[in-house]
């Protein structure tokens, strides 16, 4: 059904470019980094391609990530409800709570296909353009190519994850209202706001709970030895998400009034 | 709820109120749709019509009273009654970006008791009873308003349905439009289907209801059988004649005393129902030599129904 719609084709195509401009941009410019400057992995890109993938993950997770997550998510309720079809989907009959888990899996399946679509066009862009080859990690050992797949394979995983507490705010806000874009627009003002808490050291004391503060730290996963520590820490943390959000999405819209 | 309710009621409430802030919108409305029938649900813009709708069907809550949908209770029972009512709810509604087709399954699959193997056959065949075949596959933003109602009812239609409630089916329908859904409703009533017709147009619930219902100001303010409705009225009689003084005596001797109006060679009156045979007249008439060009004895049209129910003007929805 969403992949139906040109504004998601439209979305991915545009996750599409992130690596590929960065790859492009590194290849033209020729220029070696000086290592550690510039965006985290960038120096590494032109001697191995795989980075690609790393760095533009980097670079859409703070922004770009969530603002596409924010115009699923926000869509959910609220862009059945402006377009009146929410009427007809709950007298098919369509039981409202199913209505709600089935909306929030769609959003749960944009948020992997939007990563998914992030590193496979990283890897694909850089083995193009640059040398592929064993990965040296964060750790200062190197893996083979292999393993360096698996790692990007846990690094989809962990961002997919990521996400997936702020897609359960996204449906949340969407049942408060019938105007999507305004759920769209408070689900990324809320996704900002808690990366700038999360950048305050003097609120240091709620950073663990914001739904933003694992988002980078899928580069745990590239060191040696693999710990899943980060990864399931950011598994607990976007479950609790899901679930406040889903009750509050749940009470909100079981005994709403629908007069769209 | 008893038994006798549910076989003998498609809809039934009791005190069925809706409340918005300090306002009752629908105020303690006893519905009684009884099956087999096509009942017209008139009331004026704003009177509180789709509200109830809105209740029946589950999508509003109810401030208070009750409601039975085929026999369920609502909500608790909508599982049950739903997928056997079909709706048009203020207007149909669909996905822009799908074709009438693709909306039609996107609707069909949700409904869980539809049949995924039977859906091909059952989408083809609603869109061809209301003649959207070759439209089929075009995006539905494309469509006119008209086809868009259409593809609605069509949708209304994907099931065998025991009862279609169909909120303003004709907005926006030009006149062969609408007299095809005319002829569409008196087809489906004939499989034996009960249609609950809201609307604010007199002519279209006159042509085909058997039962009537009139909302004004969120209350009810009157309900029954068309004959019912009409019976319970008074008579129009209408008189043509050069020898309206003569008339005038004629009539006010047979005890036709109430306001008699007299405009030029016709003479107006309104009588109770059921006091004098019109041939008891026109005989008392000619005896006493009064010419008559014409004479004419009917109940009042719904119209003058209507209005005397709900008021005149456009100030009457609160």
């Amino acid at each position: 059904m969403m992949f139906r719609r040109r504004r998601t084709w439209a979305m991915l195509a545009t996750i599409a470019l992130i690596p590929i401009a960065l790859s492009v941009a590194v290849k033209l410019s020729g220029a070696v980094l000086v290592p550690g400057s510039g965006a985290p992995f960038l120096d590494r890109v032109s001697h191995n391609g795989l980075f690609v993938a790393f760095t533009a993950t980097v670079l859409a997770i703070p922004l770009f990530l969530p603002l596409t997550i924010a115009v699923v998510a926000g869509d959910t309720i609220a862009g059945e409800a402006s377009a009146g079809t929410l009427r007809y989907l709950l007298i098919a009959p369509v039981n409202r709570v199913r209505l709600l888990v089935v909306k929030y899996l769609s959003a749960a399946v944009f948020a992997a296909v939007a990563v998914t679509t992030l590193l496979l066009t990283g890897l694909l862009v850089g083995s193009l353009l640059f040398p592929v080859g064993p990965v040296t990690l964060l750790s200062g050992n190197v893996i083979p190519l292999s393993s360096a797949l698996l790692r990007v394979a846990l690094i989809d995983l962990y961002v997919t994850v990521s996400l997936l507490g702020l897609s359960a705010l996204g449906l949340f806000l969407s049942t408060l209202t019938v105007v999507p874009v305004g759920a769209m627009a408070a689900t990324v003002i809320v996704s900002t706001v808690m990366q700038i808490l999360g950048s305050l050291p003097q609120v240091t004391v709620i950073h663990p709970v914001l739904v933003s503060y694992y988002w980078l730290g899928f580069a745990d996963v590239l060191r040696n030895p693999l710990t899943y520590g980060s990864l399931m820490n950011n598994v607990l943390l976007q479950a609790c998400y899901i679930a406040i959000f889903g009750a509050f999405s749940y009470t909100r819209f079981s005994g709403k009034d629908i007069l769209t | 709820m008893t038994l006798h309710r549910e076989v003998e009621y498609a809809i039934s409430t009791n005190g069925l109120t809706k409340t918005f802030g300090s306002i009752n919108v629908v105020d303690g409305i006893d519905l009684r749709v009884p099956r087999g029938s096509v009942f017209g649900f008139l009331g004026p813009n704003g009177s509180g019509k789709t509200t109830t709708i809105r209740m029946l069907l589950g999508l509003a809550s109810m401030s208070a009273g009750d409601v039975s949908l085929l026999g369920h209770p609502v909500p608790n029972g909508l599982a049950r009654s739903l997928p056997r009512v079909g709706a048009l709810v203020e207007g149909p509604a669909f996905y822009p970006y799908l074709s009438g087709r693709d909306n039609l399954n996107r609707f069909d699959s949700a409904d869980r008791e539809a049949d995924p193997l039977t859906r091909t056959a059952r989408v083809e065949a609603a869109l061809a009873r209301v003649g959207l075949t070759a439209a089929a596959s075009k995006k539905v933003h494309a469509y006119s308003l008209g086809m868009k109602q259409r593809l609605g009812i069509a949708a209304a239609l994907l099931q065998p349905r025991e009862l279609l409630i169909l909120d303003e089916p004709t907005n926006g329908l030009d006149p062969q439009g609408t007299r095809e859904v005319r002829n569409l409703v008196r087809s489906l009533a004939n499989e034996g289907i009960t249609i609950f017709l809201s609307s604010h147009l007199l002519a279209e619930i006159e042509q085909i209801c058997s039962h009537l219902a009139v909302m004004s100001g969120g209350s009810l303010v009157a309900q029954g059988s068309i004959e019912d409705l009409s019976r319970s009225g008074v008579i129009n009689l209408t008189l043509v004649t050069p020898d309206t003084a003569q008339a005038l005596g004629t009539l006010r001797s047979l005890g036709v005393d109430v306001d008699i109006d007299v405009d030029g060679e016709t003479l107006r009156a309104q009588l109770p129902a059921g006091q004098l045979a019109p041939e008891a007249i026109v005989e008392a008439l000619v005896e006493s030599h009064v010419g008559v060009k014409s004479f004419t004895m009917e109940p009042p049209s719904l119209e003058d129904r209507f209005v005397s129910l709900t008021g005149e003007g456009f100030d009457v929805a609160r």
